[in-house]
């Protein structure tokens, strides 16, 4: 069993399953020839959490919180995936505001609506070259 | 300590008077006064100015121009129905109709005007009528409603308010005749050839003209109404409803009774403070003869006299800032819109001044006339404009400076495809380009380079310029633009970081280059990075229209919003809506069971439209293809609710039920729906069809608007509710089907080409250079040579059209996205929760713990939404 890095390589060939890791346990989320280059996709983790996982164009996977903090609603697995000043962004289908990938800030506002600090959870996500889970 | 308060008394709630509180409550020395108001009308002061569009609607409150609050904030006391009726200038008191009598230090008269009655027999008969307040209006509708369609109605006078009321009469459903003695209409403002045009124009909208007619009599009936009209030439002229509108005259006497000196033909005569010849009494509006000698009939010099009069009452202990603001007349400019016509004059249109030479243009076929007034010097005096009054916001500044004109008059009459290419025409600084608000050309420019405006909303914030009639919004977008630019900002118009070209630019490198990717334009043209929600949706848009294909495949699938997507509204809870097509609003009763059986066997929501449909709302990711399975197999189809394209073509009921009706408006607006329905656009259309100029399918607050004529059809386009509404204007009258069609095809494949991101066809109709006449030429004339290939676009479109639901029920690839999680298909979105509300659900709220709705939930055919 072998296992990528947070963002692997853009590459044609890359096959196999992808997953996010939950604290200790990896949750598998789909293959990843299933994601969309510059779409994102929804998923569960082992303990319940709504995660969106995106591909974008270059073949690079990114996990976040799936809660957009300025809506309330779990939607950003839905946002469009782009770049902003070379850093890759989603941005909310709610309101549009746009989220670096990287870190899960917002780079519109600091702040949600609930005081809170606008800040997505960031997930390790893999590609796991064999069936079966770790 | 308190200071003993002066009595001011101002006789008058009208447009004037309400102006002159406003102005009055501002000045330094305002709170020296004690203000009583005395009105002789039932309601507060209204905006007389749109009277007529209390016929379409706008209700007498949305009229009214107090704001609530103003009179109790300012401890202003209003009496209304109680007018004054005896002034007592050696007691200093006014007496009213309540029987009250109050005293005053100042006295300030706005009685207005009231219509003239020509003294012909029988003009007191039952069904004779002025035009002037609300109570005038609501007798006119009650009467004509009596009548019902088959009713013929008249006005006297060909004026501007008569051609109003004539444009009324017609909506309500009267066969309308207009009698005018002079032997032109709008005697007043246009000249003889521009009458001429506006006579024929007006004529084609189905009012019958006679000019050159004196109204002799008026026949009684046995009944003792109004039965016939006798004309000074012989004839006689069927009448059941009459109009008279044949001028106003100022309401002076008061003023009369107590012997302050009036004009010769009426005006209460005042000094260039608005002064009466009783230092106490003042006098403003209509009801004033100015120091220039003239009376007013326009509500904006009323205005500045307003103003006038209140600095000079309470303008502060500085005598010299009290007598500052004078008024010594004012532009009697005008620019309208009667009978949907377009309308201006301005300065000496009439070429009075001596040595005076018309320039002039005229195109009977397209029905425009331009006149231009050059004086001696080679400067503008003035002009007539009619069927297209773009220039007007331009020149009437131009004519105001004074200054011999830069260029010469052709190139400003001539319709910019003739029109030798030229820079933008110079205005001087001191020209007056808001007259509403008296702003200079300097003004405006001051405004962005000293105080560092740069758009438009903030020009007039800043000085207020475009604030009142709007006319000339469009002129401020062209100085602040130029001045700008000379200031070295250069205004940014690329799409997005990604992108340095318009969205019109991506469109034309799209269809020239053949590019059939969003990766190969970003490749080939863009600025690099991956691009970004704004971008992406566009380029998808323009691809959709260009290279064709289902939007959700391939790469394009990534570039869509979430609305295209997923082929559904996302709501703020993260469920999404879903609108079936019901073309022109036509459903059959079985249709309309299978929407609600489709609906309570989900459990959704359901909301009637404002565009003739049914939204069903609460729809899972997971649920929208089970839901439009059943709908697609009821024989519907995607209604497009979600994409920047083609929403409804709105119907009334027309020609086939209405008693009204001329055409068949229900049957063209399915037909045009049918025809656009997918058609991906800059931002979304809208569109109705009218069955007769009643208007009720309210076609002209569209993109594009149909409204049936007796000859065939006219179309209307920038039309815009919502935020900013903007009223359609007229493309073309009286097409046959076929050529309408051919236009609309056009319109909107010009319309898609040239637009830009998310810019509506009102914002682009006022943007793109040469307006509407630029876009008439292009559809109908094809003056760009580019009409074939539009044709060949939409031709394109109309056989290319699959319904986008259908296609994705027929692909299980397209399919697998529909679910909310990709790792645990069929687990519901916990997140998605409901609670009951009228009988119905609606989005829980955070602090709410409401209930999911998953399929299983839907077992019987009734769905029960508890609260946990
Ligand atoms: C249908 C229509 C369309 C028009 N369109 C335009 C247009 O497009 N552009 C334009 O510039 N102008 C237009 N006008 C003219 C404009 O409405 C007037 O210039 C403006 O209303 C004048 O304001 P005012 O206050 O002097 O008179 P008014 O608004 O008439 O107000 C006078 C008020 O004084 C009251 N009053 C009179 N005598 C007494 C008394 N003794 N005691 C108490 N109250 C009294 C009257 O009842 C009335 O309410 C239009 C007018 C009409 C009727
Ligand atoms: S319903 Fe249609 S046809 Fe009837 S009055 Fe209204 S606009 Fe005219
Ligand atoms: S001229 Fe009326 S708002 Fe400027």
């Amino acid at each position: 069993m072998t296992e990528m890095l947070i963002r692997p390589p853009a590459t044609d060939a890359t096959t196999g399953m992808v997953e996010i890791l939950d604290g200790r346990t990896w949750t598998r989320v789909c293959d990843y020839q299933e994601l969309t280059p510059g779409r994102g996709v929804a998923a569960l983790s082992a303990g319940g959490a709504q995660v969106a996982v995106f591909r974008d164009r270059s073949g690079a996977l990114y996990a976040v919180d799936n809660r957009d903090p300025f809506s309330g609603a779990y939607v950003l697995s839905r946002g469009i995936v782009g770049s902003r000043d070379g850093v890759p962004t989603v941005a909310s289908p709610m309101y549009k505001h746009v989220f670096d990938l990287r870190d899960g800030r917002c780079l519109d506002e600091e702040t949600a609506p609930d005081g809170r600090p606008a800040v997505l959870r960031v997930w390790a996500v893999r590609v796991a070259a064999t069936e079966g889970a770790p | 300590m308190t200071t003993q308060l002066q009595d001011l008394v101002l006789v008058g709630h009208g447009m004037v008077g309400q102006r002159f509180l406003e102005a009055f409550v501002e000045q330094p020395g305002a709170a020296e006064w004690r203000i009583t108001v005395l009105a002789e009308e039932p309601r507060a002061a209204y905006d007389r100015v749109h009277l007529t569009s209390w016929f379409s609607g706008t209700s007498a409150e949305e009229l009214s121009l107090a704001p609530t609050g103003f009179l109790a904030e300012h401890g202003i006391d209003l009496r209304l129905a109680d007018p004054a009726t005896v002034v007592d200038r050696a007691a200093r008191t006014v007496t009213c109709g309540s029987g009250a009598v109050l005293r005053y230090d100042a006295l300030v008269l706005a009685t207005g005007s009231y219509p003239f009655m020509p003294p012909v027999p029988g003009h007191d008969a039952a069904g004779c009528h002025v035009y002037r307040t609300i109570e005038d209006l609501e007798r006119i509708r009650d009467e004509a409603e009596r009548l019902g369609p088959g009713g013929v109605g008249v006005v006297v006078g060909g004026g501007l308010l008569g051609l109003e009321a004539a444009g009324a009469l017609t909506a309500l459903g009267l066969t309308t005749h207009v009698v005018e003695f002079a032997p032109r209409l709008m005697a007043l403002q246009v000249d003889e050839g521009g009458g001429r045009l506006l006579q024929r124009k007006i004529e084609g909208l189905g009012v019958r003209v006679h000019t050159g007619a004196g109204t002799q009599a008026i026949l009684i009936g046995e009944d003792g109404r109004v039965r016939a009209m006798g004309l000074s030439d012989g004839r006689e002229l069927a009448a059941d409803l009459v109009i008279f509108s044949a001028g106003v005259r100022p309401r002076d006497q008061l003023a009369r009774a107590c012997a302050l000196p009036v004009g010769e033909r009426g005006g209460i005569v005042v000094d260039e403070r608005c002064r009466t010849r009783d230092p106490h009494v003042y006098a403003i509006g209509e009801c004033a003869l100015a120091a220039d000698g003239r009376v007013y009939g326009l509500v904006a010099p009323g205005y500045q006299m307003a103003e006038t009069a209140a600095r000079s009452l309470a303008g502060g202990r500085d005598q010299e800032l009290r007598e500052e603001h004078r008024f010594t007349g004012a532009d009697t400019s005008t620019r309208l819109k009667l009978l949907g016509v377009d309308v201006a004059s301005f300065g000496d249109a009439h070429g009075a001044t001596e040595g005076a030479v018309d320039v002039l243009y005229s195109d009977s076929r397209a029905g425009i006339y331009k006149k231009l007034v050059i004086g001696a010097q080679g400067q503008l005096l003035g002009g007539v404009l009619v069927g297209d009054t773009e220039a007007y916001g331009l020149l009437r500044p131009l004519a105001m400076g004074g200054n011999p004109l830069q260029t010469a008059p052709e190139q400003l009459v001539l319709p910019s495809g003739l029109a030798p290419a030229s820079g933008p025409i110079a205005l001087p600084d001191e020209a007056v380009v808001c007259s509403c608000h008296n702003v200079s050309k300097g003004e405006i420019r001051a405004a962005v380079h000293d105080q560092g405006c740069t758009t438009v909303p903030e020009v007039k914030k800043c000085t207020k310029a475009g604030t009142g009639c709007g006319s000339c919004v469009k002129l401020l977008g062209t100085i602040v633009t130029e001045e700008l630019e000379a200031g070295g900002v250069t205004v940014d118009r690329s799409l997005c970081e990604h992108f340095a070209h318009t969205r019109a630019d991506l469109y034309e490198i799209v269809r020239v280059a053949g590019i059939g990717t969003f990766s190969e334009l970003l490749d080939r043209h863009g600025r690099g990075g991956d691009g970004c929600d704004v971008c992406k949706p566009a380029v998808a848009s323009i691809l959709a229209g260009l290279a064709g294909g289902h939007i959700l495949d391939g790469e394009q699938g990534a570039l869509q919003d979430t609305n295209d997507h997923f082929l559904a509204n996302l709501q703020r809870n993260g469920s999404y809506s879903v609108v079936p097509r019901i073309p022109g609003g036509e459903i059959t009763p079985e249709g309309l069971i299978t929407i609600g059986e489709i609906a309570r066997d989900h459990g959704l929501y359901t909301k009637i439209t404002g565009g003739q449909r049914i939204d069903l709302f609460g729809a899972s990711v997971d649920q929208l293809p089970r839901i439009w399975r059943r709908l697609v197999d009821a024989g519907f189809e995607s209604g497009h609710a979600y994409g920047k394209s083609l929403r409804t073509v709105k119907s009334c009921v027309g020609e086939t039920w209405c008693r009204y009706g001329v055409q068949d408006s229900v049957g063209l607006a399915i037909e045009l729906e049918l025809r656009y329905r997918g058609l991906r656009s800059p931002h979304k259309l809208k569109a109705a069809v009218s069955g007769c100029a009643r208007e009720c399918a309210e076609a002209q607050s569209k993109d594009f608007g149909v409204i049936a004529t007796s000859a065939g059809w006219n179309l209307y386009i920038g039309g815009n509710g919502g935020m900013t509404p903007r009223h359609a204007d007229l493309l073309a009258a009286d097409l046959d089907k076929e050529t309408l069609l051919r236009t609309i095809d056009r319109f909107l494949m010009f319309y898609i080409r040239t637009a830009d991101r998310l810019e509506r066809t009102s914002v682009w109709l006022d943007r793109i250079e040469g307006g509407l006449e630029h876009v008439r030429q292009v559809v109908l004339e094809d003056s760009l040579g580019i009409c074939a290939e539009l044709d060949a676009l939409m031709a394109r479109h109309v056989d290319a059209y699959q319904d986008e639901w259908a296609a994705v029920l027929a692909d299980p690839d397209r399919l697998r996205r529909f679910t909310s999680f990709v790792n645990a298909p069929g687990t519901p979105d916990p997140a998605v929760t409901f609670v009951p509300e009228r009988g119905q659900i609606r989005p829980a709220r955070p602090h709410e713990d409401g209930r999911i709705l998953t399929p299983a939930l839907v077992a019987g055919p009734r769905l029960e939404v508890h609260t946990a």
